[in-house]
């Protein structure tokens, strides 16, 4: 198949960037997005040209590298799914794709599609992890989860960091983001003690990069390549109610 | 011809305290020397690479007091490649009373290395592993757990006790977040600093130690340089020399062959794993192999059609005309035969013609049987992530048609060769995880690979490096100005230079593809002594050609992802022949390293303990000069060696 790609080309943080329209041909369907890039990137390069920079690594969905708004979709058409695991057997010969970097100011565009997530660690910084030092931890089995919460620590621990939820909310919010590791730590009895301080030092921090707030439009669970639910930016905010509350009484 | 490498002194001491195997760690943390935690501030340490073994490094140095620089050439610490491992992590728990210990975990994994590992390091690795699942649940690690709130075990890699634990299919993703948490508290603390996007790209040494890097910020392409008083390399494995392989893209050699031209002996490098589940390529654009975890194999049936060239659907070809080869060559262990047999079984049957899918290169891993047995319910319990993820990437419907399977590199049990302590043999550089070659010998078991990384970072490292610091006082203070330092900068920038005026014809990309192409068919699943010999004089034509005919566009002064991967792809070079040679005069079958001169009368991997039971060791000794042996010999005096047997 063929089709045509229009592709934002910057050359870094501060210089103009602009839509560039490129020619692939004879894709197969069975090739993956970033590969059918792979193929102009060596178009690119034999003609004497700059390939496209994009952010990629574990090309398995997992690592969360991947960063790609296709047709004006955060990680492309199909749900569930990061721009890696995208195929193009979704396209149809013909066809012209949009590719955009993630757009919010918290993540300034580096190059082409690579933008600087460095926030996201900021805000895992402020607060995201249980305080224990290593070498002193009890047994493994002297502290019982109920299972359901170990799942449910579980299903919100499997955020990938990649920030597709960013790029789709009008907001340009991280709350997500934020929620779904409060709600990791939360859920499980080792994060009880840290829980509402963690809350409210992730949200300061996200509010601190610039991240704009949540109206709970919800794009960002549509989006989400793992499909983290909407509920866990509620969980949140009911710890930062909690902390909220602690701090005045 | 050329003679291929040179013989040099024997190694003779890995400073493994001696006595009986189970008081050595206790009496080797005895003897090394402690440093006054006000006095950890003034020491510093680099490490490179943010996985399982960096981030756990990381933190732990970081929490003891000392001033940590951690590297990645990740955009975050959190996308290192331990993330994508699934299967689980071993620890010698014993919570299921099923006979498990400390030293049955030691013994599965010396057998299981094939005999080609050490003794000391493999039975602190057993000893220190529940300790490892202690510390992750303390973080936070959600594990799965059964109904009655405990953790859920199960088994793996083909062992007889449950000692896997797990988190669903992502236990890698689950443990590298709880490291990397731990590494943003002492980032927050102030005790570690981030480089993220700065990829390390040699190492200097001065005085005959380790005392810093040099490393290129990928966003500016500025050349930096970093001093410490110690450096720890934790940046992974090398399976990227095969261009396919299941790591992800951006793995390279790059820091471990640098330090290793500055010194570090590289030990075993032709000891590379061979993943028998695996997706099968699906055309020439591949760019990487996704794994599937290998549990599939507990109730998936392997078989190819008996006749050669057989067309039909899977399903329409009875019973009768598909050969199990696993169950019947096997019957002991039928499907569940250790990866290297499996993964050799079904190259073998590829290669009679007798594969299936595009290429002929595949084999079926059919869940009929397991699904009119269980119900389609419980296969979609146990499997349904695995098989979402087969039908994504190959568009079949596993619960409809058999899946189509094809082994793949995984996983490189050679690396920088250390002693008891983790050192190299340059003072002063640790290496942790995936990039040493410690403890999986010739083969690695299943669920082993996180258990080290994170023995390696928390727990090993921590109570070594001390000793070296007290040791090594650093005399005098070193900056970027030092002569040794500016000349590796300027040997850095030279090099990246060179790939930048080059401006030939072919893409790096294009020579990657290649020379992987070589190494996996002269140096992947079996090797001889006429292929590898033919395959040194590929790769060094392929070399020659890299150095004069590549093609990299841009400036050194910007985001250039294309000089990044020439100058991986450059050391995969050098790597690659490394590993040739290795595999040439490692005459024997052993592990992952099957060489068809050395077989039993049934076809299976004949090991020569008389003549080869040491780790191989090279020094590197120049650019135009074959490398040296250094034998480190390996004795036993804890388990007897056998001949494996799957029948």
């Amino acid at each position: 198949m063929n089709v045509t790609l229009r592709i934002w080309r910057q050359h870094d943080r501060h210089a103009a960037g602009r839509m560039v329209s490129y020619g692939v041909e004879s894709i197969s369907p069975d090739m993956s997005f970033l590969e059918m890039l792979d193929v102009l990137n060596e178009q690119l390069t034999a003609a004497g040209d700059d390939p496209v920079a994009f952010d990629n690594d574990c090309r398995e969905g997992i690592c969360g590298m991947c960063s790609l708004v296709i047709n004006g979709i955060a990680h492309g058409p199909e749900e569930l799914t990061a721009s890696c695991q995208l195929y193009m057997r979704h396209f149809t010969d013909g066809d012209t794709i949009d590719i955009e970097p993630w757009r919010s100011p918290s993540f300034p565009i580096l190059r082409d599609l690579i933008v600087d997530r460095s926030a996201f660690d900021r805000i895992i910084q402020a607060g995201g992890y249980i305080s224990a030092p290593t070498g002193a931890a009890p047994d493994a089995a002297a502290m019982l989860v109920p299972k359901k919460d170990a799942d449910r620590a579980f299903d919100a621990a499997t955020c990938i960091g990649c920030g597709a939820c960013v790029a789709a909310c009008p907001n340009g919010s991280a709350m997500l983001f934020t929620g779904a590791k409060a709600t990791h730590l939360g859920a499980l009895p080792q994060g009880q003690l840290e829980r509402n301080s963690r809350a409210l030092a992730m949200v300061n921090q996200h509010d601190a990069e610039g991240f704009g707030g949540c109206t709970e439009i919800g794009e960002c669970t549509a989006v989400c390549p793992v499909g983290i639910p909407l509920d866990m930016i509620s969980r949140l905010n009911g710890d930062v109610l909690s902390a909220l509350r602690d701090n005045t009484t | 011809m050329v003679e291929l490498f040179t013989v040099g002194e024997t190694i003779r001491d890995t400073k493994a305290p001696g006595g009986p195997i189970q008081e050595q760690w206790e009496a080797r943390r005895f003897g090394a020397k402690l440093i006054n935690p006000a006095n950890r501030r003034k020491l510093s340490v680099i490490i490179v690479g943010t996985g399982l073994a960096g981030a756990s490094a990381a933190a732990t140095l970081g929490e003891a007091g000392y001033q940590v620089k951690s590297f990645c050439y990740q955009d975050s610490p959190r996308r290192a490649h331990s993330i994508a491992a699934q299967g689980g992590i071993n620890a010698a728990k014993d919570y299921r009373n099923d006979g498990d210990s400390i030293r049955r975990l030691f013994y599965d994994t010396v057998k299981g290395g094939d005999y080609r590992s050490r003794e000391s390091n493999v039975y602190r690795l057993a000893e220190v592993s529940s300790a490892i699942i202690d510390q992750c649940v303390a973080q936070g690690v959600p594990f799965a757990r059964d109904y009655g709130g405990l953790l859920d075990t199960r088994s793996f890699g083909g062992v007889q006790v449950s000692r896997t634990f797990y988190a669903r299919g992502q236990t890698g993703q689950q443990l590298l977040l709880g490291a990397y948490q731990a590494l943003e508290r002492q980032v927050a603390a102030g005790t570690v600093e981030v480089h993220t996007r700065h990829e390390m790209l040699d190492l200097i040494v001065i005085d005959g130690k380790a005392r810093g890097i040099v490393v290129r910020d990928m966003v500016t392409g500025a050349l930096e340089t970093h001093v410490a008083d110690a450096v720890v390399l934790a940046s992974g494995g090398y399976s990227n020399v095969y261009h396919l392989s299941t790591n992800a893209v951006g793995c390279n050699t790059t820091a471990t062959w640098r330090a290793h031209r500055k010194g570090a002996l590289f030990a075993n490098p032709c000891f590379t794993q061979i993943h028998p589940t695996c997706i099968p390529v699906s055309g020439e654009h591949q760019s990487k192999l996704t794994l599937m975890s290998e549990s599939l194999r507990n109730d998936g049936r392997i078989w190819v059609p008996k006749e050669a060239g057989d067309g039909r659907d899977p399903r329409e070809i009875p019973d009768g005309d598909r050969d199990y080869y696993l169950e019947r060559q096997y019957p002991a262990f039928g499907n569940l035969v250790p990866r290297d047999v499996a993964s050799r079984a079904a190259k073998n049957q590829c290669d009679a013609g007798r594969g299936v899918g595009p290429g002929g290169r595949g084999v079926y891993l059919d869940f009929a049987d397991a699904t009119a047995r269980l119900g389609r319910a419980a296969i979609e319990e146990k499997y349904g992530n695995l098989f979402d993820m087969y039908h994504k990437i190959t568009d079949e419907d596993p619960y409809q048609v058999p899946m189509r399977i094809y082994p793949a590199v995984h996983y490189t049990m050679g690396g920088l060769w250390v002693d008891y302590d983790l050192e190299s043999s340059i003072p002063g550089l640790f290496v942790v995880g995936e990039a040493n070659f410690s403890d999986h010998g010739a083969n690695r078991l299943g669920a082993s690979a996180l258990m080290q990384g994170l023995a390696d970072g928390y727990f090993i490292l921590p109570n070594t490096i001390n000793d070296y610091f007290v040791k090594n006082p650093s005399t005098e203070a070193i900056d970027a100005s030092h002569p040794e330092a500016v000349k590796a900068v300027d040997a850095v920038r030279a090099r990246i230079n060179t790939f930048l005026t080059i401006n030939g014809a072919r893409s790096v990309d294009s020579f990657h593809k290649e020379l992987g192409a070589i190494v996996w068919e002269y140096c992947g699943m079996e090797r001889n002594a006429e292929g590898l010999q033919h395959a040194l004089g590929l790769i060094g034509a392929l070399r020659d050609e890299f150095w004069t005919n590549v093609k990299v566009t841009g400036a050194n002064e910007e985001l250039n992802q294309t000089l990044e991967r020439a100058g991986r792809v450059a050391d995969f070079f050098e790597l690659a022949e490394l590993m040739c040679i290795d595999a040439f005069h490692r005459l024997e079958s052993c592990g992952s390293h099957f060489r068809t001169e050395s077989q039993t009368d049934d076809g299976e991997a004949l090991r020569v303990d008389d003549d080869f039971a040491y780790v191989a060791a090279w020094e590197f000794t120049g650019d135009n000069s074959p490398p040296k042996l250094r034998k480190e010999s390996l004795e036993y005096h804890n388990v007897k060696l056998t001949q494996r047997s799957y029948k």
